[in-house]
């Protein structure tokens, strides 16, 4: 039988989704083994109770010279900044986007800038945005909407264009006025995809924020990891890389949740 | 009086010329099928009627007054794929015309204007066989049910025109010739001017009051650029057809022949006869 024809029993399925997460903490553990039997003072690859320890002395007890629990704090920082630039770059995709996808005028208009714009390598406008905006909350902020907002608002043009022209010429007939079809026909067509997009830009968006954060910052998840990289910490950085994950991971999840609850069609559709 | 009048319409894109010095005239309340080749501009030749492009030269009279240069509420369509949205259910989907009319700012209604609304908009649906299927959308929907939909969609605004490009083309026979039922009835029963194009000449003469076939005259390939296509053949159909007018050949069909819902209410079940 062709492998491409293979079916998979319930549990074979389940037992292969597990597989690879279990063979990594099984690398780990061993790895980490073998180090510390060589020597007790390795930092490279923490026994897990080590790795315990730290997370109890960032997660659990209050940090000694100022009284917070700092991974939380670090978590709440990083989800506020992260927070305002998707907020910023998805209403910007949605103004700009279908503002670019249904009007001609401001399709000539935009166009050519936004693309030309999406192609700045954001991370070299960071020296730009610290001298310019300062160190605190604004820089870190912008280099998230300027790394993200282009992306999107070309993907949301996109999707405005491949709307069949039919539909709008439809509407046209059905008495809507330009405004009328972006809000009753266009706007709600797009927002599943527009969902997806920002799915899709969580991964860079926590790129740029870490990026920004370790550079300067006095608080923050990026900020705690390469603070601690000075002693070697890999205690406290392998539970920040993995709540990191877990973070983007449940956020990534929770939208695609929210794109189905809100709009049972575009599953029908396809997923668009 | 007429409802549509061409007058010496060309249409060019470039030094394509794709219609050529077409004239005709269109009574009210006919339905003209338009028919012809593959790229002879039948389906040009609609979207100049809906207002979608607009003609090189010549002009469109629609009850005597230019045409508008953009689509409008008194011409309505039905395009083969495409005509209803996908992210309003069909009550939806019926309801929008109506509310994309009244209200200008949000396109939505409240209150008491949109129970009537919806109640105008049930008494649509059920009247091209869709009742029962208000919740559903149209990715739940058989095609010959979309395009029931897009009728009802259509007839919403109370067109004066309606426009059909290929609309049943993309259904399988028993489905298309239960909807030429339905466009019929509605043809008969509404006061609007219908043109259908169509590549299918059965459905051209089942339906239309009149066959209009568009097509080159000119089929030398170095002439296909710079000659377009004109009317060749324009046939009344006969015993003449009136909307409104019930002949003899209308006749066997009953009242509620082309009721989905009543097909589906006593499809399989035995004659009225309770078991106790």
């Amino acid at each position: 039988m062709r492998l491409i024809n293979q079916q998979l029993s319930p549990p074979v399925a389940t037992a292969l989704k597990f597989a690879p997460f279990v063979l990594l903490i099984l690398v780990y553990l061993l790895g980490s083994a073998a180090r510390l039997a060589e020597n007790p003072n390795d930092k490279l690859l923490p026994a897990l109770s080590s790795i315990a320890a730290a997370v109890d002395l960032m997660a659990f007890t209050p940090d000694r010279r100022t009284g917070d629990y700092l991974l939380w704090s670090d978590t709440w920082s990083s989800l506020k900044r992260l927070s305002a630039g998707l907020g910023i770059s998805t209403v910007l995709a949605l103004m700009i986007g279908i503002g670019v996808g249904t009007l001609p005028f401001l399709r000539a208009l935009l166009v050519p800038f936004v693309n030309f714009i999406s192609m700045v390598p954001p991370l070299a406008l960071l020296p730009i945005l610290f001298i310019s905006l300062g160190l605190g909350e604004t820089s870190k902020i912008a280099l998230i909407v300027i790394g993200v907002a282009p992306i999107m608002i070309r993907d949301l043009a996109q999707t405005v264009l491949a709307l069949p022209r039919e539909q709008i010429v439809k509407a046209e007939t059905l008495s809507a006025s330009s405004w009328l079809i972006a809000v009753r026909i266009v706007l709600p067509q797009v927002m599943p995809r527009l969902l997806s997009s920002l799915r899709l830009q969580l991964g860079p968006a926590f790129l740029f924020l870490i990026a920004a954060e370790a550079i300067s910052a006095d608080s923050g998840l990026g900020y705690r990891i390469f603070l601690v990289r000075r002693y070697l910490s890999m205690d406290v950085i392998f539970p920040y890389v993995a709540w990191i994950t877990f973070l983007a991971a449940s956020a990534d999840f929770a939208i695609d949740r929210l794109r189905r609850r809100l709009f049972p069609w575009s599953e029908l559709e396809g997923g668009r | 009086m007429t409802a549509l009048m061409l007058k010496n319409v060309w249409k060019e894109y470039g030094d394509q010329i794709v219609l050529e010095n077409l004239s005709f005239d269109v009574a009210p309340r006919s339905f003209v099928a338009l028919v012809g080749p593959s790229g002879c501009g039948k389906s040009t030749l609609l979207r100049l009627l809906l207002g979608q492009e607009e003609v090189t030269r010549g002009t469109i009279l629609l009850d005597g007054v230019a045409l508008p240069q953009e689509p409008g509420p008194d011409r309505g369509v039905v395009y083969q794929k495409y005509s209803v949205f996908p992210h309003l259910t069909v009550l939806g989907n019926v309801m929008l015309g109506p509310e994309l009319q009244s209200e200008r700012i949000w396109g939505r209604l409240f209150g008491a204007a949109r129970r009537d609304l919806r109640e105008a908009s049930h008494q649509m649906i059920a009247e091209v066989g869709l009742a029962g299927s208000e919740d559903k959308y149209p990715a739940q929907l058989s095609g010959g049910m979309q395009q029931r939909l897009a009728l009802a969609q259509a007839l919403m605004m109370k067109p004066r025109v309606l426009l059909l490009d290929e609309p049943f083309g993309a259904l399988d026979p028993g489905i298309r010739t239960d909807i030429h039922h339905l466009m019929k009835r509605l043809w008969n029963e509404l006061p609007m001017t219908v043109v259908m194009v169509t590549h299918d000449l059965r459905e051209a003469f089942t339906l239309g009051t009149r066959v209009v076939a568009l097509g080159r005259t000119r089929t030398l390939p170095e002439e296909a650029e710079r000659y377009g296509a004109s009317v060749t053949k324009d046939i009344e159909i006969w015993p003449p057809r009136k909307a409104g007018g019930h002949t003899i050949f209308q006749s066997e069909f009953a009242m509620g022949w082309d009721d989905l819902t009543l097909h589906a209410a006593t499809a399989g079940r035995p004659e009225t006869k309770t078991e106790t």
